[in-house]
């Protein structure tokens, strides 16, 4: 039966009794999530919005405890806020600028993020996950009353999946006993081991390290640290080969130690022991109280295939990275931000099944730059020979003399937003002069205008965005509508918007696609070469 | 004046740095050690100037505290 894996942060969606579950035949949905975590959660949010009635089941009846991932980027910032819950999340959040890189007892260099003006989000919040989830739940609440059709069903556990070609039957547990659902399309949203990708008997290849973590989550009663990301190599007081120390909101603070790959975990955890690791790391002055502990191994990883038949994966389930670079959650966030609009024009019988294709390419594409980038920061933070370590140190001498070096200091190299270059859906780059920043198949910078950010104008929709450039209001092509967002330089009292979507241009036209990723661009508007890239983008020929 | 480039010259040095590791992947450390030697010496020709060789002996020498 029904048990559960973890204790609740927040009881969301208590198991309530369906009518499917009484039905003489297996109903059908168009969209099953199996999953309510922060992906299944944002899968249902994106679908539901654009009135794609939505399933999402979880065996449990919340969310879980533990702040897990803390780190939320611009882009999750700006996906959230399309959704509805970005401002929620920024007001929460704690927004930090400085890291600091130590070296033992040295320090080795400062870096400041140094945010770039003129967008409405911050580089990075942290914030605890367990908050993410429930704003998103909230924000779930708050379609459902304006009527959009998601329904979240708690203590569902899906037990069996079978694939029926144009369709999926899934074999639910419930406290009431097992019942039989049908999906036009599952999307697993099930973690890094998805029990879906399991009974599909599917792949999930790559590379495991060997190294453990602890994390403690601190309440400092005593003393406080400033709102800075400290990362110590080879710490002094030895609590661990490397040591995170970062800011969460509510007073708390995450300590992540590398302690080694041969640990007895019942005997690491051990409240007794974790504090010897803290009061060295701290001093033995310093009170505190643990909030939260855990101990977690990673793999860098990714199916082979994100896309198979009917079945689509999301999240963790499809990929895994080390936690280096804070491209787990975000790189997640924009999996849904990818498929949402992909799968709302197909079931819409508005673009051809195979545009599903494109998810699988431009995500497995995102995926391997998130697992290069992390697998290097691991590399450095966790060398695995003698001469690797020797490397590593050796640049960590260099840095503190020579900025050359720190630019080799690898950390976690954060997660910025994929462009995807060169790939199926991208129409022309026909823009001269135009910045490398908004060219085509990269994620849309936010700009300033004179009321309110560019971003939230362009909203969840194909657009036809116009800057001192003449364009038809809409154009509408094999059912899909692209409106227009006219801009000129007199929407621009900060050059924002010149800077980051003209360059040395003085005119542009950019077909934004609903994820908000550039789908062609050109100086001027030209009916036919707008039309084909719109078609294009929904992967017609 | 210094002549040594001490600001970052090289232009991706994420990929430097993997391929400089990888390049020692499966090698003893006294192999390792050799690799290294010949590298420095393949480089220092590269470089050719004394004022910056000796100028990068003197950054290297630079003790770590």
């Amino acid at each position: 039966m029904l048990q559960d894996r973890y204790t609740l942060a927040f009881r969301l969606y208590p198991y309530q009794r369906s009518a499917d579950q009484d039905a003489s035949a297996p109903v059908r949905h168009p969209v099953v999530v199996g999953g309510a975590g922060p992906i299944g959660l944002a899968m249902a949010l994106d679908l539901g919005r654009q009135g794609i009635p939505v399933v999402v089941l979880d065996d449990h009846e919340g969310v879980g405890q533990g702040s897990r991932a803390i780190c939320f980027s611009k882009r999750s910032l700006e996906i959230a806020d399309r959704y509805g819950c970005g401002e929620a999340m920024l007001e929460k959040g704690v927004v930090w600028n400085v890291g600091k890189v130590f070296h033992d007892d040295r320090q080795v260099f400062e870096f400041n993020l140094l945010p770039e003006q003129g967008h409405k989000f911050p580089a990075f919040i942290n914030l605890q996950q367990p908050y993410f989830e429930r704003f998103l739940f909230e924000q779930i609440e708050a379609e459902r009353a304006r009527g959009a059709p998601i329904e979240i069903r708690g203590r569902n556990r899906i037990d069996a999946v079978e694939d029926k070609g144009d369709h999926v039957v899934l074999t639910v547990m419930t406290p009431d006993g097992p019942y039989a659902l049908e999906a036009q399309w599952l999307i697993a949203c099930d973690g890094a081991n998805s029990p879906i990708r399991s009974m599909l008997g599917l792949d999930f290849e790559g590379r495991v390290f060997q190294d453990s973590f602890l994390i403690a989550d601190i309440k400092m009663t005593s003393a406080s640290f400033p709102t800075e990301r400290w990362f110590w190599f080879e710490p002094w007081f030895k609590s661990g080969a490397s040591t995170l120390l970062h800011r969460q909101p509510d007073d708390v603070w995450r300590v992540d130690f590398q302690i080694g790959w041969d640990v007895d975990r019942k005997e690491e955890m051990k409240p007794e022991n974790i504090r010897r690791r803290l009061d060295a790391m701290l001093g033995a002055d310093v009170e505190y109280e643990i909030v939260w502990s855990s101990i977690y191994t990673f793999q860098c990883r990714r199916m082979r295939k994100f896309h198979h038949g009917r079945v689509i994966f999301a999240g963790d389930s499809a990929h895994q990275v080390s936690p280096f670079g804070a491209r787990g959650a975000n790189s997640g966030l924009q999996d849904v931000d990818n498929l949402g609009w992909k799968l709302g024009l197909v079931i819409d019988g508005k673009a051809p099944e195979t545009l599903i294709d494109s998810y699988n390419e431009e995500r497995v594409y995102g995926a391997d730059e998130n697992i290069l980038n992390s697998t290097r920061a691991t590399d450095f933070i966790t060398p695995k020979s003698k001469t690797s370590h020797m490397f590593r140190n050796a640049v960590l001498d260099l840095a503190e003399h020579f900025p050359f070096a720190r630019s080799l200091v690898n950390s976690g190299r954060l997660s910025v937003p994929c462009t995807y270059d060169g790939l199926s859906l991208n129409g022309p780059d026909a823009l001269p002069g135009g910045p490398a920043r908004t060219r085509t198949g990269s994620a849309c910078p936010d700009v300033p205008l004179d009321d309110g950010f560019l971003l939230a104008r362009l909203g969840g929709g194909f657009v036809i965005l116009s800057i001192n450039a003449d364009a038809p209001e809409s154009i509408e092509e094999g059912g899909v509508t692209a409106r227009r967002l006219v801009l000129t330089s007199e929407d621009d009292p900060t050059g924002v918007l010149a800077e980051r979507y003209l360059g040395a241009a003085r005119s542009a036209v950019y077909l934004i696609r609903p994820d908000q990723h550039v789908a062609a661009r050109w100086e001027r508007f030209n009916d036919d070469a707008l039309r084909a890239a719109l078609r294009k983008a929904c992967g017609k020929n | 004046m210094a002549k040594l480039l001490t600001s970052l010259n090289i232009p991706a040095p994420d990929d430097f740095y993997e391929t400089l590791i990888r390049a020692h992947e499966g090698l003893s450390d006294e192999d390792s050690a050799a690799f290294n030697a010949r590298l420095i010496l393949v480089l220092a020709n590269h470089i050719g100037d004394p004022d910056v060789l000796g100028e990068a002996l003197e950054a290297a020498r630079k003790p770590a505290r």
